[in-house]
């Protein structure tokens, strides 16, 4: 610690540092369940700031927003209550990749959360430059202050974004700084590497924005909203209809010829640039120069919110000099006279190796401090959300003694991301993709509710009323589905020959189950009730639910038996204390690998790389012998 | 703890004598029974008994082999689980038939070692083995991974590694319009997603026929000489097996007692089946006849069906003509030296598009032309014998067979207008089937191709 003078502040459960997205839902989780908490952050006006792309969703991170919400999250609610339009993608495709995506309104998005925050009990927002944190034999126990105060806490979050050692970088400018100009935080990351911890660098990076009224939208195609009121939250019931279009655009040679012509004057290609970047969010520099057989790009213009006039560029992502900027912009159709309003600019910052966490996100090597968003190497407004509401929860459940909860990757993509996380490491920002999700079918955004409702009323953060709401969904869904599964049709009903003519389905021939029918890929559930009608007028949701579940049984019923297999796998535990270098008779690599990330169960340890089934054989014997042993003593 | 149930070959693998399949685990009696037909079922048996019976596929009836099944429940057995053991003939062909029937009926290929593992893990071996054990695993799986390594070297790994890199565009290129559903990538059409589907089925179904192939070499093709009786089949048989022309005298049968002999005929090997049989009744006339016919045909991979050019056509005939159609059949009309009594034309009504061979086995005639009828069909339309890549090894047979029922699965669905995502999951199976064949691990391969194929970003 400095030899500056420091005060005793106060003492808490739960301190959050950092109130972006995943120290937002933190800090309510925590305070949500009882946990009396602190959020500090260096800028009270950048809460839940949105520094880049002004849209929350889409496929895998629309499906996050849905489980963050029915975990008891804040990040649809206040989308819900705050967007200027939200869309359906994949309508065309299976339920399992139907997503939703808003666009968000940046600064009503800040405001409502702020003052959620602000109205919730237990919970306190103060701003604050966090430089270290206090250590008293090997655990975390609290936080020193720029201004000298020390908060106690028996758990701390750490979401520091790309505040971590932020570094802009700009043409042949480059300074010190936090995102969108905001005040860096570089003394923690030198403190957090004191400690011990592996940091990594990482980069990201934003296109520039322009004025509105610059911008010839004739020459550009129209994106508006759906017509279908959406909502991510499954409590709204208010909708907003008032929806505000997006616009597309493309790149040309023109402008692939600026960006070839003033490479040497790109970061990323002079040598300036040391942090990975993702390969799926490249800057535009990077996409001309790695795919030049592509003529065009696609460029979307984008509104920042409803009360401005300022709109983001998506697809120009770029850290190219102020003025070669310019001259890109200009270079699209409809951008002839565009007025930048502010450049794009690439980002440098420290994430902390997530190879360093357990699976509750508390990090291994200093207990009591977990770790979320940004900072654990991934980027994306809902993979912070995400690890935020996660690392508030486990941390107000550590404070209440009580054990860590772990979603499996059979249950959430929330559990996919943190297990590739802390299992795999990344080595670059990492993104969530549906692909990465091996039980993708059973991860919808639809079901998202029916799979982890249960985990947010008993963890505290799903009210009694909206459970028994929930409660009763489910049961008129199995109801519903027995009802359709055990009701047969005869061909000798007129009425149903007539549906299925209409529908251009073959005409019954003999007495069907109505299941069956449904399983017709020409067949929906609302000509199934035209044949049979229930009991009673069902929910949209319910209705969804029953013919998602019945049509593509077949499939479900396959993920699921892979889910067996794993699960037995995960069932069997590794104890804490193993020593790996024990075990004679694995790969020397395996061994490292494994004492290194300390897998919980079998299955984890199956998923580290390198790792082979002869060395998941050695280990089980290892455990088994390990176990007889311990049993004798 | 709780184990699958596995299965392997527990006896070395080679001709003659006896092999054990031994399956083991929580539903190892009830994967037996399912393919057992005996006396009692399985389940109903004491523990520890020998059973006599047939292994029969389901599917189609058919009998597979004539098996004694020992029935070991837990705890006293060699892994603490329900052990089963087939015992059945030990040739290669007999005991991949009955693995491959046992693990289309529930269990799963056992790895290198797992029995002995399981022996351990549920507490049959002494602790002090531990070591052992851990060594004699890594030894079993470094072995089977070298093994593995040298049959998919060369020729059929980069056959694999060609079809898993096709495989593996078609599914960035389906994950792409998932996850980026804005990027301006073109869908693929059911009819291209079926076209693609077809081609890796057909490169499937040719290296599973090579494998069949490559049994046939070192097995011999598997050949049945039917006909009703009096037709010369006898006879046709000795001129195929010259060396042993001098057994054939007024009376047959009388000399030999075995059950199969080889010959090679123009670089094809043939097995004939029961070629005692022929002899030992070709002069009791009741006892051949439509019935045996049906017998020898179940075992054939190639049918030599003759008839007598010096007889007309009786119901014999036809029933015979009956149950060889749909086998691979090349008909030979014997006794062509003698007064033609036969009407061909009806014969060719029945055999439009097999082979048709006029001999006289007496004479020497036509077999000539019977040789290079067996040599074409063998080699028809396939490659050069020494450009041949082979499938041999159970495990690759078992996991292409899996991924070929995967596309199958995966095509149904293009046809019942399923969405994508559902028949990319068939894909994508498929796809880490064949990664298993020659030891290539899934891993982040998907996300890598789709990042490197696509440009993609905000």
């Amino acid at each position: 610690m400095s030899d500056a003078p420091t005060y005793e502040a106060g003492s808490y459960d739960v301190i959050v540092i950092g109130a972006g997205h995943a120290g937002c839902e933190a800090a309510l989780a925590s305070a949500r369940m009882g946990c009396n908490t602190l959020l500090l952050t260096i800028n009270l006006d950048a809460v839940a700031f949105m520094p880049c792309n002004p849209s929350v969703g889409g496929p895998a991170k629309g499906h996050v927003v849905r489980e963050v919400d029915a975990l008891g999250g804040e990040m649809a609610r206040n989308t819900d209550k705050t967007h200027i339009q939200m869309r359906m993608l994949n309508t065309g495709k299976g339920p399992a990749v139907h997503a939703l995506r808003a666009q968000a309104d940046k600064i009503a998005y800040q405001h409502e959360m702020k003052k959620t925050i602000e109205n919730t009990p237990n919970l306190l927002l103060r701003q604050a430059m966090v430089e270290e944190l206090v250590v008293n034999d090997g655990v975390c126990e609290g936080v020193l202050t720029q201004t000298g105060a020390i908060y106690r806490a028996k758990a701390v979050v750490l979401t520091t974004g790309t505040y971590l050692r932020g570094k802009i970088i700009l043409g042949d400018l480059q300074y010190e700084s936090g995102p969108n100009n905001m005040r860096p935080s570089i003394r923690l990351a030198y403190h957090l590497k004191e400690l011990g911890f592996e940091l990594k660098r990482f980069k990201t990076g934003t296109p520039p924005r322009v004025h509105k009224h610059s911008v010839d939208f004739s020459k550009m195609e129209i994106q508006p909203g759906d017509d279908v009121p959406r909502a991510f939250s499954y409590e709204t019931t208010e909708f907003i209809t008032d929806q505000l279009p997006c616009w597309l655009t493309y790149t040309n040679e023109e402008t692939h010829g600026l960006i070839n012509s003033n490479l040497h004057r790109a970061p990323m290609y002079s040598g300036t640039i040391e942090g990975a970047g993702a390969r799926y969010c490249p800057s535009i520099e990077d996409k001309v120069v790695r795919f030049n057989d592509k003529p065009r790009h696609q460029i979307f213009l984008e509104p920042e919110g409803r009360n401005t006039e300022e709109m983001y560029v998506q697809g120009l992502s770029t850290s190219m000099p102020e003025e070669v900027q310019l001259s890109m912009l200009r270079s699209l159709a409809g951008m002839e006279q565009v007025k930048m309003m502010r450049p794009g600019y690439a980002i440098e910052y420290d994430a902390v190796d997530p190879t360093q966490l357990w699976p509750s996100l508390e990090t291994k090597k200093l207990p009591g401090l977990f770790t979320a968003g940004q900072i654990n190497g991934t980027s994306g407004y809902e993979e912070a959300a995400a690890q935020g509401l996660m690392a508030g929860i486990n941390a107000a459940r550590k404070v209440q003694d009580k054990p860590p909860v772990i979603l499996g990757r059979e249950q959430a993509y929330i559990g996919v991301l943190i297990d590739d996380l802390v299992t795999k490491g990344t080595y670059e920002p990492y993104r969530l993709l549906t692909s990465r999700a091996e039980y993708r079918l059973l991860l919808r955004h639809d079901n998202a509710d029916l799979r982890l409702t249960d985990i947010g009323y008993e963890i505290g953060l799903i009210s009694e009323e909206r459970y028994q709401r929930f409660l009763k969904k489910r049961e008129l869904i199995e109801q519903e589905k027995e009802r359709v599964l055990n009701t047969r049709v005869r061909p000798d009903l007129p009425h149903v020959q007539e549906v299925l003519r209409e529908a251009g389905s073959p005409e019954l021939t003999e007495v069907i189950e109505l299941a069956q029918l449904l399983r017709r890929p020409e067949l929906n559930y609302h000509h199934i009730i035209k044949m049979a009608p229930p009991p009673i007028e069902l929910p949209e949701e319910v209705m969804e639910q029953v013919e998602i579940q019945i049509k593509y049984d077949g499939y479900i019923r396959k993920s699921l038996q892979q889910v067996e297999r794993m699960k037995k796998m995960e069932e069997r535990r590794i104890p804490e204390d193993i020593d790996y270098h024990k075990i004679t008779g694995m790969a020397k690599e395996s061994r490292d690998n494994m004492s290194r990330i300390r897998p919980l169960n079998i299955g984890q340890a199956a998923r580290i790389s390198g790792v082979n089934p002869a060395d998941i054989s050695v280990l089980m014997i290892y455990l088994e012998q390990y176990n007889r042993v311990g049993a004798a003593d | 703890m709780k184990f699958d149930t596995i299965a392997a070959v527990a006896t070395p693998m080679g001709e003659g004598g006896i092999a054990v399949i031994r399956v083991s685990g929580p539903e190892a009696i009830e994967v037996v029974d399912n393919i057992y037909k005996g006396k009692r079922k399985l389940s109903t048996v004491d523990t520890h008994t020998i059973h006599y019976g047939h292994l029969v596929d389901p599917q189609t009836g058919d009998l597979v082999e004539e098996v004694l099944v020992s029935v070991m429940k837990a705890p006293r057995t060699f892994t603490r689980e329900d052990v089963v053991e087939v015992n059945c003939h030990g040739g290669i062909v007999s005991v991949e038939r009955v693995l491959e029937l046992i693990l289309e009926h529930g269990a799963r290929l056992a790895e290198p070692g797992e029995f002995t593992k399981r022996a351990f893990l549920n507490g049959r071996v002494d602790l002090s083995q531990a070591e052992a054990v851990i060594d004699l695993i890594r030894a079993k799986t470094d072995r089977a991974m070298k093994v593995a390594l040298h049959q998919v070297e060369g020729k059929l790994s980069r056959l694999i590694r060609n079809l898993r890199q096709n495989l593996i565009e078609a599914m960035a290129h389906i994950e792409v319009t998932l996850d980026y559903p804005e990027h301006d990538v073109e869908e693929f059409t059911q009819n291209f997603l079926r076209e693609k589907c077809l081609e890796v089925r057909e490169e499937v179904g040719r290296l599973l026929q090579t494998a069949k192939q490559g049994k046939i070499l070192r097995e011999g093709l598997s050949t049945a000489i039917i006909g009703r009786p009096n037709v010369g089949k006898s006879s046709l048989l000795n001129s195929l097996v010259q060396e042993e022309k001098a057994i054939v005298t007024d009376v047959a049968g009388t000399t030999r007692d075995v059950i199969e002999e080889y010959v090679n005929v123009r670089g094809v090997p043939l097995r004939l089946i029961d070629t005692a049989g022929i002899r030992e009744t070709e002069d009791v006339v009741e006892k051949i006849g439509v019935e045996k016919s049906r017998q020898l045909l179940q075992k054939a991979d190639l049918v030599l069906l003759v008839v007598n050019y010096n007889e007309p056509l009786s119901p014999d005939d036809y029933a015979i003509f009956e149950t060889a159609k749909g086998f691979s059949v090349i008909v030979i009309v014997n006794k062509f030296d003698l007064p033609q009594k036969i009407d061909l034309e009806e014969v060719k009504r029945h055999f439009p598009d097999q082979p048709l061979i006029m001999t006289s086995a007496k004479m020497e005639q036509g077999i000539e032309l019977l040789e290079k009828a067996i040599a074409d069909i063998f080699f028809a339309g396939r490659v050069q014998q020494d450009d041949l890549t082979y499938v041999s090894n159970a495990r690759h047979i078992h996991l292409l067979r899996q991924a070929e029922r995967a596309i199958d699965d995966a095509l149904a669905g293009i046809d019942q207008l399923m969405p994508v995502d559902m028949i990319q999951i068939d894909i994508k199976k498929a796809w880490e089937l064949l990664g298993e064949v020659i030891g290539e691990s899934v891993g982040e391969d998907l996300i890598d191709q789709i990042f490197s194929q696509f440009c993609l970003g905000k």
